[in-house]
C-alpha cells in the first residue's frame, strides 16, 4: 500500500514538474559564474552545475523533456504496433509472414543498439530521438497484439460478428482490440519506463537532446567530468531517473497484478 | 530433431540477411547528401566524387545492395573513412575486450541472481521476498550510465581500491562487469523466482517433500533443475541486452571494445565503421539466440515436437 502511494506520488510530482514547471519562473539557462559547482545548500537545494546554473531548475526542465519524449514515443509506438500486429494476425497470409519477418529482423538488434544507430545516423535532436525510439518501440506492441489476436480471433463473438456481416474494420476495432487492451496497457506502462531510460541513455551518449537544453541524460554526462569536485552533478539527475523509472515499474507491476487473469488464477489456487 | 535444427538455423540465416539489408540502408537515412555529411561542407568536389565512387553511392540502389551483400559474404567490410584501416582488422582489435566484458557481466549477473531469486521464491510473501524483489526492481531502474559513475565514486574515488577506467590492470574489469551485470541480475532473479514458484507447486515436489528430503535437496535437485529451462532462454535473450548495454558501459569506463568503436564512429561520422559494428553486434546476438534455441530444443523434447 505504502509502495503504491509512493510510486503514484513520485509519478505525480514528475508529471506536474513536466507540465507546469515552466510557469514557476525557473531559470534553467541562467549562467551565474560565481556559483559554479556550488554543492547543495539551504539556499539552492540541489546546488549549481559547471556553468553556475541551478540544478533543480535544470532537473525540472529535464522532466519536461523526458515526459514529452516518453509519452509521445509510447503513443506513437502503441498505436502503430497495435494496428500492425492486429491486422497482421487477423488477415494472416503473406502480409502476416512479412510482418513476422520484419519484427524478427528488428528484434535482432539487441537492446538500445538500433536506437543508438538510428539516432547516430539521423543526427542529434529531440525529434530524431522520438523517431528512433518509435521505430524501435512499435515492435513490442505489434508482437504482443499479434499473439493476443491470434488467441482470440476464433472466439464465438468474432465468428458471430463475421456471420452478421460486420466489416473487417468493425471486427478489428470493436471486437478484437477491446479484448486485448489489458496486456497492451501493461506493455505501455513498462514502455514509459524503458523510453525514459532510452532517451536518457541517448542524451548521455550525446545523441539526444543537445545543450543548452537540459535532459537528465546529458546532465549525468556533464556531471561525469566533475565527479571529483562536484559529485552532486552526477548524483541528482541519476537519482531523478532512478526514482521515476522505479515508480513507473512498480506501477506497471501493480497494474499487471490487477489485470492479468493468469496471475489471479494462480494466486487463487 | 534434425528438422528442428535445420529450421532454426534457416530462420536465423533469413534474419541475418534481413539485418544486413537494414544496416545497408542506414547510410541512406542520413539527412541530405551522405557524402557532404561525412566529408564536411568544405571538401573538394574531387574528394567527394572519389568517396561517392568508393562507397558505390553513384550506382542504382539495388546494385549497391547487391554489391554490399556480396562483399559481406566474403567478409569484406570495407575501409574506415577516418583511419583508412580495413574495418575487419579494426573490429578484431576490439572484439576481445567486448567479449571479456560481456562474459564477466554475465558471471556477475548469475552470481547475484540465483541467491536472490531462490531466497525470494522460498520465502514467498515475506520480508525476504519483498526486499529481494525491491532490490531487483532497483537494479532494472538504475541506468548503466549512472551505475558506472556511482561505482567509480565509491570504489575508485572514495576508497581508492579500483581503477577509474581503461583496461590496463587486471582489476579494471571489476567495475564495468558489476555495472553491466546488475541490470541483468535484476531481470534474471525475477524470472528465477517466478519459475521456481511455479515448479514448487508441482506434484513431484510434494512427493519429494513427503519422502522426507530436506528442503535444500528439494530445491537444488528437483525444483531448480526443472526451473532452469526458461531461465536458460532468458539468459540467451538477455545476452542481447548485455551487448547493447555494453556500448554504454564501455563509454563510461573508456573500455576499448566494439561499443566504444561504435560511438567513436558516430562522432567521427565514419558510417562504414558504424555499419560494421552494428552488424557485428546484431549478428552475434542472432547467433547466441539461435544457439540458445538449439540447446533448449536438445534439452526439452516438447519444444522440438511443438515446432515440427
Amino acid at each position: 500500500m505504502i509502495r503504491d502511494s509512493l510510486s503514484i506520488g513520485v509519478i505525480a510530482v514528475w508529471v506536474f514538474a513536466a507540465l507546469f514547471g515552466a510557469y514557476f519562473g525557473l531559470s534553467p539557462y541562467e549562467i551565474d559564474l560565481p556559483s559554479i559547482l556550488t554543492p547543495p545548500n539551504s539556499q539552492v537545494w540541489l546546488g549549481h552545475d559547471d556553468l553556475g546554473r541551478p540544478l533543480f531548475d535544470r532537473l525540472v526542465e529535464g522532466a519536461n523533456v523526458s515526459f514529452t519524449v516518453a509519452v509521445t514515443v509510447v503513443i506513437i509506438s502503441s498505436v502503430m504496433g497495435t494496428l500492425i500486429g492486429t491486422t497482421s494476425a487477423y488477415f494472416g497470409g503473406w502480409f502476416d509472414h512479412l510482418i513476422v519477418r520484419i519484427i524478427d529482423v528488428l528484434l535482432a538488434f539487441p537492446g538500445i543498439l538500433l536506437a543508438i544507430a538510428l539516432a547516430g545516423v539521423m543526427g542529434p535532436g529531440i525529434e530524431n530521438v522520438v523517431i528512433a525510439l518509435s521505430i524501435v518501440g512499435w515492435v513490442g506492441f505489434a508482437r504482443l497484439s499479434r499473439a493476443q489476436v491470434m488467441s482470440v480471433k476464433h472466439r464465438d463473438h468474432v465468428v458471430a460478428a463475421n456471420a452478421l456481416g460486420s466489416t473487417r474494420t468493425t471486427i478489428i476495432f470493436r471486437h478484437l482490440i477491446p479484448l486485448i487492451l489489458a496486456p497492451l496497457m501493461i506493455e505501455a506502462t513498462f514502455g514509459i519506463a524503458s523510453v525514459i531510460l532510452a532517451e536518457a541513455s541517448l542524451s548521455f551518449l550525446g545523441l539526444g537532446v543537445q545543450p543548452p537544453s537540459a535532459s537528465w541524460g546529458n546532465m549525468v554526462r556533464d556531471g561525469t567530468r566533475y565527479m571529483l569536485v562536484a559529485p552532486h552533478m552526477v548524483l541528482m539527475p541519476g537519482l531523478a531517473i532512478m526514482m521515476v523509472v522505479l515508480a513507473v515499474n512498480l506501477l506497471g507491476d501493480r497494474i499487471r497484478d490487477r489485470l492479468d487473469v493468469r496471475i489471479k488464477e494462480n494466486n487463487e489456487k | 530433431m534434425l528438422n528442428y535444427f535445420i529450421s532454426r538455423i534457416a530462420s536465423a540465416c533469413v534474419v541475418i540477411l534481413g539485418v544486413s539489408c537494414l544496416v545497408f540502408f542506414f547510410i541512406h537515412l542520413i539527412p541530405g547528401d551522405p557524402i557532404e555529411v561525412m566529408l564536411g561542407e568544405s571538401a573538394r568536389p574531387a574528394d567527394r566524387e572519389a568517396l561517392r565512387q568508393a562507397l558505390g553511392l553513384n550506382q542504382p540502389i539495388l546494385t549497391q545492395l547487391g554489391q554490399y551483400l556480396s562483399n559481406l559474404s566474403q567478409f569484406d567490410l570495407g575501409r574506415s573513412l577516418h583511419s583508412k584501416q580495413a574495418i575487419s582488422s579494426l573490429l578484431w582489435e576490439r572484439i576481445p575486450a567486448t567479449v571479456e566484458l560481456a562474459l564477466s557481466g554475465l558471471l556477475v549477473a548469475l552470481v547475484l541472481a540465483f541467491p536472490l531469486g531462490i531466497i525470494a521464491a522460498l520465502k514467498r510473501d515475506t520480508a525476504w521476498d519483498h526486499s529481494a524483489m525491491t532490490v531487483s526492481l532497483l537494479g532494472v531502474s538504475i541506468p548503466n550510465f549512472w551505475m558506472g559513475p556511482l561505482l567509480i565514486l565509491a570504489f575508485s574515488i572514495g576508497l581508492g581500491w579500483l581503477p577509474v577506467s581503461g583496461r590496463d590492470e587486471a582489476t579494471s574489469i571489476i567495475l564495468p562487469a558489476l555495472t553491466l551485470g546488475t541490470a541483468m541480475a535484476a531481470i534474471l532473479s525475477r524470472m528465477i523466482r517466478s519459475t521456481l514458484l511455479e515448479v514448487l507447486g508441482e506434484d513431484y515436489i510434494r512427493t519429494a517433500r513427503a519422502k522426507g528430503l530436506s528442503s535444500y535437496q528439494v530445491v537444488l535437485r528437483h525444483a531448480l533443475r526443472n526451473a532452469m529451462l526458461p531461465v536458460i532462454t532468458l539468459i540467451g535473450l538477455q545476452l542481447g541486452t548485455l551487448l547493447g548495454g555494453a556500448v554504454i558501459t564501455e563509454i563510461v569506463f573508456a573500455w576499448p571494445g566494439v561499443g566504444q568503436l561504435t560511438i567513436e564512429a558516430i562522432q567521427k561520422r565514419d558510417y562504414p565503421v558504424l555499419q560494421a559494428c552494428i552488424l557485428l553486434i546484431s549478428v552475434s546476438y542472432v547467433v547466441v539466440n539461435t544457439m540458445t534455441d538449439l540447446v533448449y530444443g536438445a534439452l526439452d523434447p516438447r519444444v522440438r515436437l511443438n515446432e515440427s
